[in-house]
C-alpha cells in the first residue's frame, strides 16, 4: 500500500531540519495548518497529512472498524511515521488529534520525541470530578443533527471557493475537498471524537509536552486544558489570547510563536 | 430583464411622470428600517463571534431582547449544541480560510425553547490592509425547506432499507437455490450408476440427457454382476418427475438389484418389483408406477455369443441391431406397467447376440420427442427403426453416439429425460488392446 498516497502525505521545509507531523482534527484536512506551516517551515521539516477518510485521503482505504477507534487514527500516524522512517518527530495535534498522538507516541515511543496538544480534551463528556464541557445528551444531539441535517451540510461540506482578493495565500490552492467528507465517514469520525473516555492514556505521556488552549474555546474549555496540563507532569501549559477551537486560525502568529518557543525548549 | 408584477411598463413620456411617482410611493424611505424589518435576519459580529448589531427580525424570530444580545453573547450562543459544535469545527474554520460561507444549515434556539432551522450565509469584512475587522450573517428561516428535507432523508432512509432487505431476500434465495441444486446433483447420482462396469466379452455404453437441471429425472438404469459369470443389467421410466419420482426410482433400483441376487430370472426380478411397489403405493391409495425392461445377460458362449433374456413392464420394445445390418425390435407382449395391479404380467423375450450384434435399451424420451416444423408429431417407433437401419451394424459405442447426436438435434422437441443403453459383442473376438482400454463409454447430459 503506497501510504504517501493514502494519507495524502505533503512535507515542506528543509530536508535535514527536526520534524514536525501536523494533524487535523474532526472536520477539515491539513488545510487547517495553512496559516502555520509556512513559517514553521522555514526552521523544520513540516509534514502534514489527511487521516484516511478526510481531505485527499484515499477514501477506499477507509473502513468502519478501523475508523470507529482512536486506535486507527494512531495506526495512521504510526504508519505515516514508518513509512518517512522518521524518529523522535514532534507530533503536533489539534483537537481530538492531540490524543490520537498519545496514543501514537505509546504504539511508537522511538518515533515520537514530543507532543504539542492544540486546543485538546480528552473527554467531552462530564463525569464524576470532571468538566468536559458537555452533557451526554449534548452530544446524543450534535450526533442526531449530523444524521438529520445531511442535506443541509453536504452543501455546507462542499463550499464554493472563490477568489479572495484580500488574502491571496488562502485563495489559490485550495481545493474543492476542503471540509468536504463523505456523511457517513463525518459521522464515524464526529462519534468516535465526541464519545472516546482518553483520560487514563494521559498518565503514559513522558515525552515533553505543549499544551496550547485558547481563552474561549466553546469545545475545550480552560478547565479541560488544566486537566491535561496536570495530567501529564511534563507539560507546559499556554494558554492564547484567542476564541474559539482553532487558534491555527484565528491567531495563527501567536500559535506558532508558541510551538516554535517550546521547541527551543526542547531541542 | 426584470419585471415586478403589477407595475406597468413605462411606455412613452407622458406616463413616465405617472410611473415615476408609483415608484416613488413604493420606495424605502429609511434604511434603517429596511434593515430592521427585512424578511430575514442580520447580525455582524466581532471576529471572536461577539456580536455587534443584530436587526429586529432576528430578535423576533427568536424571542430575544437587544440589550441581552449585543456585546453579551457569541453568534456560537445562538445555536443549539450540534449547531455550536458544527459552527466551531466547519463553519468558523471554513469562514477563516475562505473569507465567505453560503446556505449552511443550522440549528439556531429560540428563548421559549423552540428550535429555529434556518441557513446561514457569512462574509468577512476586512480592512484596508486586508486584516480582518468583522462578519457579516445573514439568516433564513429555513423550516418549511428543512421539514421537506427530513422527509426527503426519511424516504431515502425507507428505501435504502427496502433495497437492504430485498438484497438480503435475494442472497438468501440464491443461497437456497445452490443448497438445493447440491442436494440434487447428490441424490441423482444415486440412482444411477457412475460408471458402468467392464463387462468381460462385452461392450457396453450408456447416455442419460436431463431434460431439467433443476428436476430430478424420473429415468434409471443399472448394470450389475449376479451369480454364476451373468449379468443384470435394466432400464425403466417412473412416473412424474423430482422428488417423489426420485423415491420411487430409489426403491425401484434396489428392489431390482436385491431381487436379481435372490432369483436371477428377469420376470421374477419384475414381478417381486410390481409387488413392492403395489404394497408401497397403490395398496395405500397414492399409485405409483413405472415401466421397466429388465434382463440377464450371459456373455462367453461359443463364438462370443451371448444370450441376453428380456421381461419388460410397460416399457418400449429393445432394439437389435445386427451384424448383417439388419435391425429389428424385440417386441416383449402383454407386459403391464408396473406397480398398477397385483400380480400383474411380464413380458419376455430372449435373443442370441452373435459378434457385431448389438441391442439397445432406451426411455419413451427418445420416442416421444417432438418433430417437425410445429414440434407437432413425434418421433416414433418407426422413425426409430429406419434410424437403427442406416447406422446397424453398430457398435455399442457407436450406436450411443449416433442416437446422443440425435438426441440433440431434436433440440427444444426433447422435453423429457431420456435413457440409452447399449450391450453388445464386439464383432471382432476381443483381444485386450492397451492402446485403448476396454472403458465403458458413459456419458451424461442435460
Amino acid at each position: 500500500m503506497d501510504i504517501r498516497r493514502r494519507n495524502n502525505v505533503n512535507v515542506v521545509g528543509p530536508a535535514d531540519a527536526p520534524v514536525l507531523l501536523l494533524a487535523h482534527g474532526f472536520g477539515c484536512d491539513q488545510n487547517m495548518w495553512r496559516l502555520v506551516a509556512p513559517a514553521l517551515a522555514e526552521r523544520y521539516r513540516v509534514v502534514l497529512f489527511d487521516y484516511v477518510g478526510s481531505g485527499g485521503s484515499e477514501l477506499a482505504a477507509w473502513s468502519e472498524e478501523r475508523y470507529s477507534s482512536l486506535h486507527g487514527y494512531a495506526g495512521d500516524v504510526v504508519d505515516v511515521l514508518e513509512e518517512l522512517d522518521l524518529r523522535q518527530a514532534v507530533f503536533v495535534g489539534h483537537s481530538v488529534s492531540a490524543m490520537v498522538g498519545v496514543l501514537a507516541a505509546q504504539a511508537a515511543p522511538e518515533r515520537i520525541g514530543a507532543l504539542v496538544m492544540v486546543t485538546p480534551s480528552p473527554c467531552y463528556i462530564d463525569d464524576e470530578g470532571y468538566r468536559g464541557g458537555f452533557s451526554t445528551e449534548d452530544i446524543d444531539e450534535l450526533l442526531a443533527s449530523l444524521e438529520a441535517n445531511y442535506l443541509g451540510w453536504s452543501s455546507a461540506m462542499a463550499p464554493v471557493i472563490m477568489g479572495n482578493p484580500e488574502r491571496p495565500e488562502l485563495g489559490q490552492e485550495l481545493t474543492n475537498s476542503f471540509c468536504a467528507t463523505d456523511p457517513d465517514i463525518a459521522r464515524v469520525f464526529a462519534r468516535t471524537t465526541f464519545l472516546t473516555d482518553s483520560r487514563e492514556d494521559l498518565k503514559g505521556v513522558s515525552v515533553p509536552t505543549l499544551v496550547l488552549e485558547c481563552e474561549q474555546d466553546a469545545i475545550a474549555p480552560r478547565e479541560v486544558g488544566a486537566y491535561v496540563h496536570a495530567a501529564i507532569p511534563a507539560s507546559r501549559l499556554v494558554t492564547l489570547d484567542a476564541t474559539g477551537h482553532c487558534p491555527q486560525l484565528s491567531a495563527p502568529q501567536a500559535t506558532t510563536a508558541a510551538i516554535l518557543d517550546f521547541l527551543e525548549s526542547v531541542k | 430583464m426584470c419585471r415586478t408584477g403589477g407595475v406597468p411598463e413605462p411606455t412613452g413620456t407622458g406616463d413616465e411622470a405617472h410611473t415615476t411617482a408609483a415608484f416613488t410611493a413604493l420606495l424605502e424611505d429609511s434604511v434603517e428600517d429596511l434593515y430592521e424589518s427585512a424578511p430575514c435576519g442580520y447580525l455582524s459580529t466581532m471576529m471572536d463571534g461577539t456580536i455587534a448589531k443584530i436587526n429586529a427580525t432576528l430578535l423576533d424570530w427568536l424571542g430575544l431582547d437587544r440589550e441581552a444580545v449585543v456585546g453579551r453573547k457569541r453568534f456560537a450562543d445562538l445555536l443549539t449544541i450540534g449547531g455550536k459544535l458544527y459552527h466551531e469545527t466547519h463553519f468558523a474554520p471554513l469562514l477563516r480560510m475562505q473569507g465567505e460561507l453560503r446556505g449552511i444549515a443550522l440549528e439556531m434556539r429560540r428563548q421559549d425553547g423552540g428550535r429555529l432551522p434556518v441557513l446561514v450565509s457569512a462574509v468577512v469584512k476586512h480592512g484596508t490592509e486586508g486584516e480582518p475587522l468583522l462578519i457579516r450573517i445573514t439568516v433564513f428561516d429555513a423550516s418549511d425547506r428543512r421539514a421537506y428535507e427530513q422527509e426527503l432523508l426519511r424516504r431515502r432512509e425507507d428505501a435504502e432499507r427496502a433495497r437492504a432487505e430485498a438484497d438480503e431476500a435475494r442472497r438468501q434465495a440464491e443461497a437456497d437455490r445452490a443448497r438445493l441444486a447440491d442436494a440434487l446433483a447428490v441424490l441423482q447420482r444415486s440412482l444411477v450408476p457412475d460408471s458402468l462396469p467392464d463387462v468381460p466379452g462385452l461392450e457396453t455404453a450408456v447416455h442419460y440427457h436431463t431434460a431439467s437441471p433443476d428436476q430430478l429425472g424420473g429415468d434409471f438404469y443399472d448394470l450389475f454382476p449376479v451369480a454364476g459369470d451373468r449379468w443384470a443389467f435394466f432400464l425403466g421410466d417412473v412416473c412424474g418427475k423430482g422428488p417423489e419420482a426420485a423415491s420411487l426410482t430409489s426403491l425401484t433400483r434396489y428392489t431390482l438389484r436385491a431381487a436379481a441376487h435372490h432369483d436371477p430370472d428377469p420376470a421374477s426380478a419384475l414381478s417381486t418389483l410390481n409387488a413392492v411397489l403395489h404394497e408401497r403405493y397403490t395398496g395405500g391409495g397414492n399409485p405409483r408406477y413405472c415401466t421397466c425392461i429388465f434382463g440377464i445377460v450371459e456373455p462367453g458362449g461359443a463364438q462370443g455369443r451371448a444370450v441376453v433374456r428380456l421381461a419388460s413392464g410397460g416399457h418400449p420394445p429393445a432394439l437389435v441391431l445386427r451384424a448383417d445390418g439388419r435391425a429389428e425390435f424385440l417386441p416383449t407382449p402383454g407386459g403391464l406397467l408396473i406397480g398398477v395391479v397385483p400380480g400383474a404380467p411380464i413380458g419376455t423375450a430372449e435373443t442370441v447376440l452373435a459378434p457385431g450384434d448389438t441391442v439397445v435399451l432406451y426411455t419413451d424420451g427418445l420416442t416421444e420427442a417432438r418433430i417437425g416444423p410445429g414440434r407437432d408429431d413425434l418421433f416414433g417407433e418407426d422413425a426409430l427403426h429406419a434410424f437403427a437401419t442406416d447406422h446397424a451394424p453398430a457398435s455399442p459405442r457407436g450406436v450411443i453416439t449416433a442416437l446422443t447426436e440425435l438426441l440433440e438435434g431434436f433440440g427444444d422437441g426433447l422435453d423429457d429425460d431420456t435413457a440409452l443403453l447399449a450391450l453388445g459383442v464386439p464383432a471382432t473376438p476381443s483381444t485386450p488392446d492397451p492402446a485403448s482400454p476396454t472403458v465403458p463409454a458413459t456419458s451424461h447430459t442435460s
